[in-house]
């Protein structure tokens, strides 16, 4: 029988984590959240969650950032929007699990070789230098870095796409690949000037 | 009739079938489609998780290339439609926004342009073509074929730009315009889990079942979808979610019931392309299968 | 820049004597404003005879000091610098009457809201308020003494609305001997307390209690029950009122109808087709039909939607003949206007619940067996569509039932208020279906509402009984089964926030608490009865906390649902409250108006008629003869638009006169 001891400080509130929440786009009305529970109710991957919606933003608002961070809530979504759509004080939450989500990876917080980090990194790589997505490329590259044992039990069903012509290996790239570098760099220097 | 098009990287790849359908059934319907040229990637959810700001902006860039053309963009990927008219919004809500993805534009020759509409294609049959077009050109009727109608999350969350947020029903009347019969489905928008049968397997089963075994139990025959990734989900691991029950439930693009129902030969419209087997479905129906 | 008049008016006369009051206000005033300063400058203005400086200007000795000092100095007029008007106005024209002076001879200097109260630099505020008082003195040595008018009260009242706080309104008032006319636009008086079977938290049963009312209502002496009636036009001013009401055909003779229902059992139509409106559609009804067993007046109604005879001409009329020697029936029944003339009205006209069909994730209109409260109220009321057994729509009993609390409440996509009331008679829905079927009940809620008196002790007594209470506001209701004991059943599904994990729960019935939301024509009703509506649609009160149920018409009243939701005992209680202001304006046998009315300059009046359709209160009217406007200074409330819109600068303001306000500008700005 395992006994912990739990009890929260006010010390343990991380206050740039609260401002930081309250100015994301969408978590401008997080503090109108009274629990009433729908949003995990509704959500098709709550059941899975450590941390339901509910509880995460509760957790978030009062700055319990180690407990936020480090749950698998946020890995979970899928972005399907069904929490924010019913929310009863309009609040955005999908948008506050991608900001959750951009900064876990840009705190390093996640698992090693966990898969959606490393997805997220191969999908904007391969984006910044083609233009475009080659699927089988990208399943490819995520697979090598994160769990190679599984694309063998994929093999059979990857032979079948190729078969059908919905998996080839030649690149989808465009013409003006020069265009999304420039793009790309001016959003990176227009940030750093506005401070976003 | 011509529009812009929005193919997004799936169409090119998973969703071949869909891209090769939508194009048959708009040409039986005398439009033309006119793929941008060198359009880039959306940014899709993946994106989105990484950074929002650079996700608009490559949104953008699409917008900006058809705004030259002065065309309405039809985007048929589910994800594509959503980023594409988020990103819309997003720019004229928030200036801040606006004004990162205005200068990004202005470094590659592009400015930006509020006048451009986002189309679905369910929403220009509906709209454009109207259900009697489409009964008139459905020469070879679905005959009662029992059909599960499944929109997923992206075109009706959060912005119901063409239809009711809760029971979308575009597809199912544009379905049983061409004769099909549309069966209960109380999953229609409920999510797939998008890439986390990749991500996280068992979790992304689970959703993956709930789906199939509910049409099924509907008596769906068929089940139409929207999305590419819905469409690679729900075919693409029935085996897996047998539980002792084996499913084989074919999962078509509503696009290609449609262009069937126009008489569009199988091949054109990506039928062999499924990994479940549907020609005895069709045959069924005493319809050649060409 | 302007020339500076040493005599301090513009008249050429004298000043009067002005007696110069700067008050303190505790700190609120004397924290940022030097008031000495303020008083000492003051009493160096021209006519100034006194100028002092008190801590409360409004207590008895601060009133008692004006009133000495009006004595001992033969002032002629006052100006106080104070708080707002709206405060004190009164009070201190009071110590003018009791000092013999005509009491608008005051000019109020308001150095609190618009100085103390919002600057924060004290040097600039000390200036901004000698300016004011300097202002203010020169004005007030050109006031016309007035006079308030009089006008007399009608003692008849109108009721409007004929639900549970329009009867007790209208009691109330007969009693006390006043002549009431009580309109009801449905056939029935008794509202939609008439439709609950029993009442929060006492588990009264809701007929018992409301029928002895209803026929006294319908049998008092001076109360003229009009039902099947609308109000359709209204005019007129406090204490004169014409109202016209219109009779909607009942297509029976009222005075002979005696509500013996022979024609019910005898119409050729062996049984109802048409959705009873009063089982909310769960049953159907016949074209001539009474609402309801205990209905006041116990007299039918044919509808002529449904009645064969009005569709084709060609029905036997079995009605008429089972109605025999009494031959109260007559189809060539016209509607009817009748015009009355009241001096107070009270509006009772209640509230409709919200559409469930709004939510539609909660299935309500897609699973036959998803049911709005008010519905499942008919279902358990015993003269109900099923005799009072709660039965599924198969007809089956259910196992388990779902509340589903705050539908349509609380909620940015629908209605953002709480409803007030749904927490309790959910609470008072559980127990009744759990004491007449013994199923399972599972209670959704967000937050248990429970303030009243009794309240708390209903929900610990629904606690021990059992019921299954889950704070957790519920996400969806579907027919989708996971679990095999979901097979055939409805699933609610939610997350038990206070367990902290979800749940599913598998159903045969769910009860959608439905909130309540003000009437479809709120607005056209308002607009009528010349009120305001608040933002969310009831009807505004005149003060949220100090005047709830009177207006900012005078003579209208509200009372009940129609001015926000609530529970039974307040619509009695602001029903009787209603009544109440309604007596004191009527026993006090006129109403006494405040004199700032706009009256016109007939020898200038050019007849151009712009003032007219200026007045927002429908004061001015066109004399053709003469064809010079005429104000009514009854109906004027002083806004001061057609004063300053007539083209010829014929119409004037009293208290408001051009010269006094050209005194007050330029004594602003003197100093400048």
């Amino acid at each position: 029988m395992e006994l912990r001891r739990t009890v929260k400080f006010e010390a343990d509130r991380d206050p740039e984590f609260v401002r930081w929440i309250s100015q994301t786009v969408g978590g401008e009305k997080i503090r109108h959240c009274l629990q009433c529970g729908l949003c995990s109710g509704t959500c098709p991957l709550s059941l899975y969650m450590d941390y339901t919606p509910r509880r995460l933003m509760l957790l978030s608002r009062e700055g319990f950032k180690e407990e936020v961070l480090g749950s698998a809530s946020i890995w979970l979504c899928t972005s399907c929007y069904a929490c924010m759509v019913e929310c009863p004080k309009e609040i955005n939450i999908t948008h506050v699990m991608y900001a959750l989500k951009e900064r876990a990876i840009a705190e390093g917080r996640y698992p090693k070789r966990f898969a959606i980090p490393v997805m997220a990194e191969q999908f904007s790589r391969m984006v910044r230098r083609e233009g475009r997505i080659t699927e089988s490329w990208l399943i490819l590259k995520v697979f090598l870095r994160t769990a190679i044992w599984r694309l063998l039990g994929m093999s059979s069903l990857g032979w079948k796409l190729f078969r059908t012509g919905r998996m080839g290996l030649g690149k989808e790239r465009i013409a003006a690949r020069k265009d999304i570098a420039v793009l790309l760099d001016s959003v990176a220097t227009t940030r750093k000037e506005l401070a976003l | 009739m011509k529009y812009a098009y929005y193919p997004g990287c799936s169409l090119k790849g998973t969703g071949r079938a869909y891209e090769e359908s939508l194009l048959a059934m708009f040409r039986a319907l005398d439009i033309e489609l006119e793929e941008i040229r060198d359009w880039n990637c959306c940014g899709a959810t993946t994106y989105m998780s990484v950074d929002e700001l650079i996700c608009y902006a490559l949104a953008a860039r699409n917008l900006a290339l058809a705004a030259r053309e002065h065309l309405d963009i039809i985007a048929p990927c589910a994800a594509c439609y959503l980023v594409l008219n988020k990103t819309q919004r997003y720019i004229r809500d928030y200036p801040k926004i606006k004004l990162v993805v205005e200068r990004a534009l202005g470094q590659i020759g592009l400015t930006y342009s509020e006048a451009v509409r986002v189309r679905h294609p369910l929403e220009v049959l509906l709209n454009d073509v109207g259900l009697r077009a489409i009964t008139e050109r459905a020469l070879r009727p679905l005959k009662g074929l029992k059909v599960a109608p499944y929109y997923g999350c992206q075109i009706v969350r959060p912005y119901a730009t063409f239809d009711d947020q809760h029971n979308p029903t575009s597809m199912d009347r544009v379905l049983a315009a061409c004769g099909a019969k549309i069966v209960h489905y109380p999953l229609k928008t409920r999510c797939c889990g998008g890439s986390q049968k990749g991500t996280l397997p068992e979790i992304g089963l689970d959703l993956i079942r709930y789906l199939l075994s509910e049409a099924k139990k509907n008596g769906a025959e068929v089940i139409a979808t929207v999305c590419p990734l819905c469409q690679f989900n729900l075919e693409c691991f029935q085996r897996e979610c047998g539980n002792g029950q084996p499913i084989s439930m074919p999962i078509l693009y509503f696009s290609q019931l449609v262009a069937w129902a126009m008489g569009a030969p199988a091949r054109t419209i990506g039928i062999q392309r499924g990994l479940v087997p549907v020609e005895s479905l069709l045959a069924e129906r005493e319809i050649a299968y060409a | 820049m302007p020339e500076i008049r040493s005599s301090g008016n513009g008249s050429g006369r004298a000043p009067r004597r002005v007696g110069v009051y700067v008050c303190h206000c505790g700190t609120n005033i004397a924290g940022t404003v030097d008031v000495r300063s303020v008083a000492e400058y003051a009493a160096t203005l021209p006519g100034v005879a006194v100028s002092r400086e008190y801590k409360y200007m409004c207590s008895d000795p601060g009133q008692a000091l004006i009133q000495q000092d009006i004595r001992d100095n033969n002032l002629e007029c006052i100006v106080v610098a104070s708080c707002s008007p709206l405060l004190h106005e009164p009070t201190f024209r009071r110590v003018l009457a009791r000092s013999g002076i005509n009491a608008f001879l005051l000019q109020m200097v308001n150095v609190r809201e618009h100085v103390s109260w919002v600057h924060l630099d004290k040097k600039a505020a000390t200036e901004k308020a000698k300016d004011l008082v300097r202002a203010a003195v020169r004005r007030v040595s050109l006031h016309k003494p007035l006079q308030k008018r009089r006008v007399p009260i009608n003692p008849n009242v109108l009721v409007v609305g004929g639900g549970i706080a329009g009867i007790h309104a209208a009691l109330t008032l007969a009693d006390a001997g006043k002549q009431v006319y009580l309109v009801e636009r449905e056939p029935t008086i008794g509202g939609h307390m008439a439709m609950f079977d029993k009442t929060f938290p006492t588990l009264d049963c809701a007929a018992c209690i409301l029928t002895p009312k209803m026929t006294a209502a319908g049998s008092h002496k001076n109360i003229r029950l009009w039902t099947y009636s609308e109000v359709a036009q209204v005019e007129g001013y406090v204490g004169n009122y014409k109202v016209k009401v219109r009779h909607k055909p009942r297509y029976v003779i009222d005075d002979l109808c005696i509500g013996c229902q022979e024609c019910i059992a005898a119409c050729v139509y062996k049984e109802g087709k048409t959705a009873d409106e009063f089982n909310l559609g769960l049953s159907k009804r016949k074209p001539v039909y009474l609402p309801f067993p205990q209905a006041v007046p116990q007299k039918v109604v044919i509808d002529p939607e449904a009645c064969i005879e009005f569709k084709s001409g060609k029905c036997k009329k079995t009605c008429v003949e089972a109605c025999g020697e009494r031959k109260a029936i007559d189809f060539h029944q016209k509607e009817t206007m009748e015009e009355i003339e009241v001096g107070t009205i009270v509006l009772a006209t209640g509230f409709r619940t919200f559409d469930a069909a709004r939510n539609p994730y909660y299935g309500y209109g897609k699973y036959g067996n998803v049911y709005t409260s008010l519905e499942v109220e008919r279902l358990i009321n015993a003269s109900g569509p099923t005799n009072g057994e709660i039965v599924l729509r198969d007809g089956s009993r259910p196992k388990a039932v779902g509340i589903i609390h705050c539908v349509g409440s609380r909620d940015a996509n629908t209605n953002r208020w709480c409803s007030k009331v749904c927490c309790m008679y959910s609470l008072k829905l559980a127990h009744l279906i759990k004491e007449r079927t013994g199923a399972e009940v599972y209670n959704f809620y967000i937050d248990m509402r429970t303030p009243g008196k009794g309240y708390e002790e209903f929900y610990d007594r629904l606690l021990d009984e059992g019921v299954h209470f889950i704070r957790g506001r519920v996400a969806e209701v579907s027919d989708w089964a996971i679990h095999p004991s979901e097979e055939g059943r409805l699933v609610i599904r939610a997350e038990d926030t206070l367990a902290g994990f979800v749940r599913r729960v598998p159903v045969d019935m769910v009860i959608l608490s439905v909130g309540l939301e003000p009437q479809a024509d709120a607005q056209e009703v308002r607009r009528m009865f010349n009120i305001s509506c608040a933002t969310e649609g009831w009807f505004l009160e005149r003060h949220p906390k100090l005047a709830p149920v009177s207006t900012f018409t005078e003579g209208v009243y509200i009372a009940g649902a129609c001015q926000g939701p609530k529970d039974i005992p307040d619509c009695v209680a602001q029903a009787g409250a209603a009544a109440a202001e309604a007596l004191a304006l009527i026993d006090a046998q006129f109403v006494e108006l405040e004199p700032y009315t706009a009256y016109v300059l007939e020898e200038e009046c050019s007849g151009c008629k712009s003032c007219l359709t200026a007045c927002p209160y429908q004061a001015i009217s066109f004399q053709h003869e003469k064809k010079k406007a005429v104000i009514n200074e009854v109906l004027c409330k002083g806004c001061g638009t057609c004063v300053a819109g007539c083209p010829s600068g014929c119409i004037q303001q009293n208290f408001f006169e051009d010269q006094e306000i050209f005194e007050e500008i330029e004594g602003v700005l003197a100093d400048a």
